[in-house]
């Protein structure tokens, strides 16, 4: 049982976003890996040890060599990592990460192949389907509950009413939702370990993927401003001295809803 | 002109229309040029006349998909019609999970970027341009297409104002799926709240991690009964398995923008502030004087959800 997770080395959430010159992300401080894809990882992790056995691949890219974020998912227990380094990945968009991620994954030759439904710092939610496209295989997104039965995989997706049960011949892309699983802490020996543990950094033209194509250059897309959002006007805060809900209930009145 | 032929993905649940659909129509008829919708059910019929009084023409229409989860065959029928030259130079897709799905699959297919979490579109001169918000909203992104048709854009729920045209019931015409796909929905389950739709309830009332624990959350139900107004969670809760997926308000989940939003024992991540800043009023309720959402609130108490909640309740029943 081979699964391969692909994971993404985020600026940290919890720090303010910053804009670079040509207006892609600032990712010059430490990146860390984006908290949705640790589900995935454990999930890959699980299902690897239901099937009794195999090991799970991390697939990665990022403009420059990168990997703290890929030693926090290979400390979880992950065997391995792909690590796609190209300058020219700069302001790459979803279709071409798509691209350069599907080259990786071929090469690993995945039972399965787990994404986070959408990243925490580009959040376009279309790069696990494109992938799946690339590849020629099925996807199932938003899955909430993953089971692997033989060469079919069975998934509760979310839908916006509820959820739907969805199968599928493996080999497959499904995307997990955060709070599929828990996902474990690194031991201190799985850090360890993680140290020592192989990453596989390759180029654009070591996956014989053409330059031009991805990155700025191929996007496809090019950003014509940024512009600060209009802010709302900053309103009463009052400290609950036991008697603040006769704010609220003023407050509601004023608005005629009650 | 840029774009001379649009197409919409409408969706619908047992024969009507969602709003968010007719959000993307009414805006596409702003943008010059046909406009026409794509439909992937077997009643493509029934809600022709829904299409077609919010200004589309035509439906292009899969018919049944048997199953199939949507993404593989409404992409292989849409990019059918694209490589036999009878694509749209626009097909605007709503943020939905089946949404984002096709667009993703169709991206690749005819080789364009897809621009995902739009909240406005223009046509100026030849170049398409869409906004998105990032940052949390407080920056707006305007990107431009320069890829050439087609143009492949999603959009988020409230981004327009749905708005009848008085057109005549939509022409429809067949469009052929040449992959089915091989994920299959073998079974649906709804579990959507009584009461209220949070997207249409003109009063939301959403709680977070600081109820505590999963039994307090029947503050919230109660609370939102009194207001006739809907529940909604944060992702922190809804991922604890306190409430189920459809009751998220958020970047995943639903937008909401109604009358007024009350928050309870929500701290205002990210996640939760893009979904619900639109909210007309906002009343806060959190211990944390520092936490985000009192950035966003008109009336911000600073204080324990389990003593102002319970007090606000009785109040209400009071009057």
């Amino acid at each position: 049982m081979h699964v391969v997770v692909c994971v993404k080395q985020i600026p940290d959430p919890a720090e303010p976003g910053k804009l670079e010159g040509d207006n892609t992300l600032d990712r010059s401080g430490k990146l860390i890996l984006d908290e949705s894809d640790s589900y995935g990882v454990e999930m890959a992790l699980q299902l690897v040890d239901k099937a009794g056995g195999g090991e799970v691949t991390l697939v990665s890219m990022a403009p420059n060599n990168e990997t703290s974020g890929l030693r926090t998912a290979l400390a979880m227990g992950a065997a391995k990592a792909i690590l796609v380094s190209d300058p020219a990945l700069s302001g790459a968009g979803a279709l071409d990460t798509a691209k350069v991620l599907a080259a990786a994954i071929k090469r690993a030759e995945p039972d399965l192949v787990l994404a986070a439904t959408e990243s925490s710092d580009g959040y376009t939610g279309t790069v696990p389907a494109q992938i799946a496209a690339i590849l020629g295989l099925p996807s199932i997104t938003f899955a909430k509950e993953v089971h692997l039965d033989g060469e079919t995989v069975q998934v509760q997706r979310q839908t916006e009413a509820g959820y739907d049960e969805v199968t599928s011949p493996t080999p497959a892309v499904v995307s997990v939702t955060a709070g599929v699983v828990e996902p474990r802490y690194p031991s201190f020996k799985g850090i360890m370990a993680a140290k020592s543990k192989p990453v596989d950094e390759l180029t654009l033209a070591d996956l014989g993927v053409d330059a031009a194509q991805v990155g700025s250059a191929g996007a496809g897309q090019e950003i014509v401003a940024v512009d600060d959002a209009p802010a709302r006007e900053a309103g009463e805060i009052i400290e609950d001295d036991g008697e603040a809900f006769t704010k609220i209930v003023t407050f509601l009145d004023g608005l005629k809803v009650i | 002109m840029a774009l001379n032929r649009i197409w919409v993905y409408a969706e619908a649940t047992e024969g009507k229309v969602s709003p968010l659909s007719l959000e993307l129509l009414a805006k596409a008829r702003t943008l010059g040029g046909t406009v026409e919708a794509v439909y992937a059910g077997a009643d493509a019929d029934a809600v022709a006349t829904t299409l077609g009084a919010h200004g589309a023409t035509k439906v292009h229409s899969t018919g049944d998909l048997s199953g199939s989860l949507a993404g593989v065959p409404v992409a292989s029928a849409i990019a059918k019609q694209v490589a036999d030259g009878n694509g749209p130079d626009l097909i605007m897709f709503g943020t939905t999970y089946d949404g984002r799905d096709i667009a993703a699959r169709l991206s690749v297919a005819v080789d364009k970027p897809v621009i995902t979490n739009n909240v406005d579109i223009s046509a100026e001169g030849d170049d398409v341009v869409v906004t998105e918000p990032v940052f949390g909203g407080t920056k707006l992104v305007r990107t431009k297409f320069t890829g050439g048709a087609p143009y492949i854009a999603l959009f988020r729920p409230k981004s327009f104002v749905a708005e009848e045209s008085g057109g005549a019931a939509a022409e429809v015409a067949s469009i052929e799926v040449t992959d089915a796909g091989q994920a299959k929905v073998t079974n649906r389950h709804v579990e959507e709240a009584s009461g209220p739709k949070l997207d249409e309830a003109a009063v939301v009332v959403s709680g977070g991690r600081g109820l505590g624990e999963k039994d307090n959350y029947q503050l919230i139900e109660d609370l939102a009964k009194l207001l006739k107004a809907a529940p909604g969670a944060s992702r922190a809760i809804v991922d604890a398995g306190w409430v189920p997926y459809s009751y998220q308000v958020g970047q995943t989940g639903k937008v909401v923008k109604p009358t007024v939003s009350i928050a309870a024992g929500i701290s205002g991540a990210t996640q939760h502030l893009v979904g619900m800043k639109g909210s007309k009023n906002i009343v806060a309720i959190n211990k944390d004087p520092e936490a985000p959402i009192f950035s966003v609130a008109d009336l911000g108490i600073v204080g324990d959800v389990h003593k102002v909640l319970p007090k606000l309740i009785e109040a209400l029943k009071a009057r």
